[in-house]
């Protein structure tokens, strides 16, 4: 695996480094010397058994979990030392998706989607979609017609079943107008077909935005089939890292052996 | 006939461990000596026995020729309230977020707010009472100002639990959004703690017309201060109508925050 301590070169949107992690009081890491480089635009499915570090290795990308050792990445800004503002700054153009959408569920679809925008407006008037400015509420909708839910934006988001809600949850991304979005097992919690339809959404807006998409996932055809590239993680770290058209399905298999 | 097992039945009563036995025995000894303290006397009960059928024959029937000026002082009893209480809740808010333990700025200023908090809920209502009579005079705004106090040791620490048991996710995808720390709380703790927040306000409402009552016993305005009037002047009568108009007040404000509970909840479902 190439190790450098250079910056990235143009065209890579997320450099990780040499990250460790290992949580007080466990007997091993989560992972060690976890390095990797993502070129901008392209589409990564991380996998791996339970408890092999996936999503805990998508926040410690985001620092919202902190690495012990490592650097990490996004275009040219090494994140690893920032704190505050400069962290949110570098944070905002990642879109983040949960395996629980993590919406608001008392407050209105429109609302909801609108919060991505804190994003890049730190305005109180992003708080609700009330005071919110008209061009703001507009992109809003836009956000929410491009996941086809326009029609449900006056809507409280605790009546949206699970795949609306983490199709709502993609919009709010959206609004965040995202360099990168970052997805840890998106329909981990959904029932097959709706899983698929938001597979299908990340696939095009990912195609049609060129946003570089980097998911978690335990749906082994859906890292072959909406993937570029495939990382693995497995005994304590990176195992694979290949192209996911010249994987077999035995060999992903074999990462939850 | 079933064949004996060969393990043998549990004993129908544990035997209680000396500690606990020496507990039980201790608490017993305390219960006896307070029966003592409390002065509890059956001889004392029977012989008042009359005097309580007296006052009670002679609450009947409720006087009327003072109606107008007590339904002013019940009006003001309830105004005092819920100016309380809605003052009490704007201050609790800020103080719950600082004193909660994921949303605390530091845990120095946390200790400082719960020790705060703790010693504004210990001392009674009645004390409060008349520390602000002797601070801004008698009337309604020192009763006013102790139920804020009186809200504030209720609400603030309630408000904080209900901050501390939100959900971690929502916060978290608005905080990986960039949101400021004040836009967390304001987009997502507060939404998402309103069910709480609405049933604790509304209780803290309900306290506070049952305290404003006693209130004017000392003279911090209200009904309080005309049927302690009542009660020196022997007005029995005067009295049982005071204490029927309390009532009154106590159960519709109960039912009607009931009423506004159940719909405010459901609306948010």
């Amino acid at each position: 695996m190439s190790v450098s301590i250079n910056h990235p070169g143009e065209g890579v949107a997320l450099r990780v480094h040499g990250l460790s992690k290992c949580f007080a009081g466990a007997t091993h890491p989560v992972w060690s010397d976890v390095s990797f480089d993502i070129p901008q635009g392209q589409r990564v499915a991380i996998i791996g058994g339970n408890g092999a570090g996936k999503s805990t290795l998508l926040r410690c990308c985001m620092r919202l979990i902190e690495p012990d050792t490592g650097e990490v990445y996004f275009g040219n800004h090494n994140i690893s030392g920032l704190r505050g503002q400069a962290l949110s700054r570098v944070r905002s153009r990642v879109g983040f998706i949960f395996q629980k959408h993590n919406l608001v569920n008392r407050l209105s679809v429109l609302t909801n989607v609108l919060h991505g925008g804190m994003a890049w407006a730190r305005t109180p008037r992003m708080w609700f979609q009330g005071i919110a400015a008209c061009e703001h509420r507009e992109y809003a909708l836009h956000c929410l017609e491009q996941v086809k839910l326009a029609h449900l934006s006056k809507q409280l988001a605790g009546e949206l079943s699970g795949g609306q809600s983490q199709r709502v949850a993609i919009a709010r991304a959206l609004m965040q107008k995202p360099d990168m979005i970052f997805a840890d097992e998106p329909v981990a919690s959904l029932d097959p077909q709706a899983g698929e339809d938001v597979m299908q959404v990340f696939s095009n807006l990912a195609h049609t935005q060129s946003l570089t998409l980097v998911f978690v996932t335990h749906h082994l055809e859906h890292a072959v089939r909406y993937a570029d590239r495939v990382l693995g993680l497995q005994n304590f770290g990176l195992s694979l890292d290949a192209a996911s058209h010249s994987l077999s399905a035995s060999q992903l298999r074999g990462m939850y052996d | 006939m079933t064949e004996k097992s060969p393990v043998n039945l549990p004993a129908r009563f544990e035997r209680p461990s000396p500690g606990s036995l020496l507990a039980f025995l201790a608490f017993v000894a305390l219960l006896a000596w307070s029966i003592s303290a409390a002065g509890i006397s059956v001889s004392e009960l029977l012989t008042g026995l009359p005097n309580m059928a007296k006052i009670a024959s002679e609450m009947m029937p409720p006087a009327t020729d003072r109606l107008q000026p007590m339904m002013y002082s019940v009006w003001v009893t309830f105004q005092m309230a819920l100016v309380g209480t809605v003052i009490g809740i704007g201050i609790s808010l800020p103080l719950a977020v600082l004193m909660s333990r994921n949303y605390t700025p530091h845990q120095v200023v946390r200790a400082f707010i719960r020790s705060l908090v703790s010693f504004i809920r210990t001392i009674p209502d009645l004390a409060w009472a008349l520390f602000f009579v002797a601070s801004v005079g008698l009337g309604p705004f020192a009763g006013t100002l102790t139920l804020v106090m009186d809200t504030i040791g209720f609400c603030a620490r309630f408000f904080a639990e209900s901050i501390e048991e939100v959900e971690e996710g929502p916060p978290e995808a608005l905080a990986a959004i960039g949101a400021s720390k004040l836009s967390v709380i304001l987009c997502a703790i507060l939404p998402m703690s309103m069910p709480s927040l609405i049933n604790t306000g509304l209780f803290a409402l309900e306290k506070a017309v049952r305290s404003s009552v006693v209130l004017g016993l000392v003279g911090a305005g209200g009904i309080g201060a005309e049927l302690a009037t009542s009660m020196e002047l022997f007005r029995f009568d005067q009295a049982a109508t005071i204490i029927l108009m309390i009532f009154l007040l106590v159960l519709g404000v109960e039912k009607v925050s009931s009423r506004a509970r159940t719909s405010l909840l459901k609306k948010r479902q």
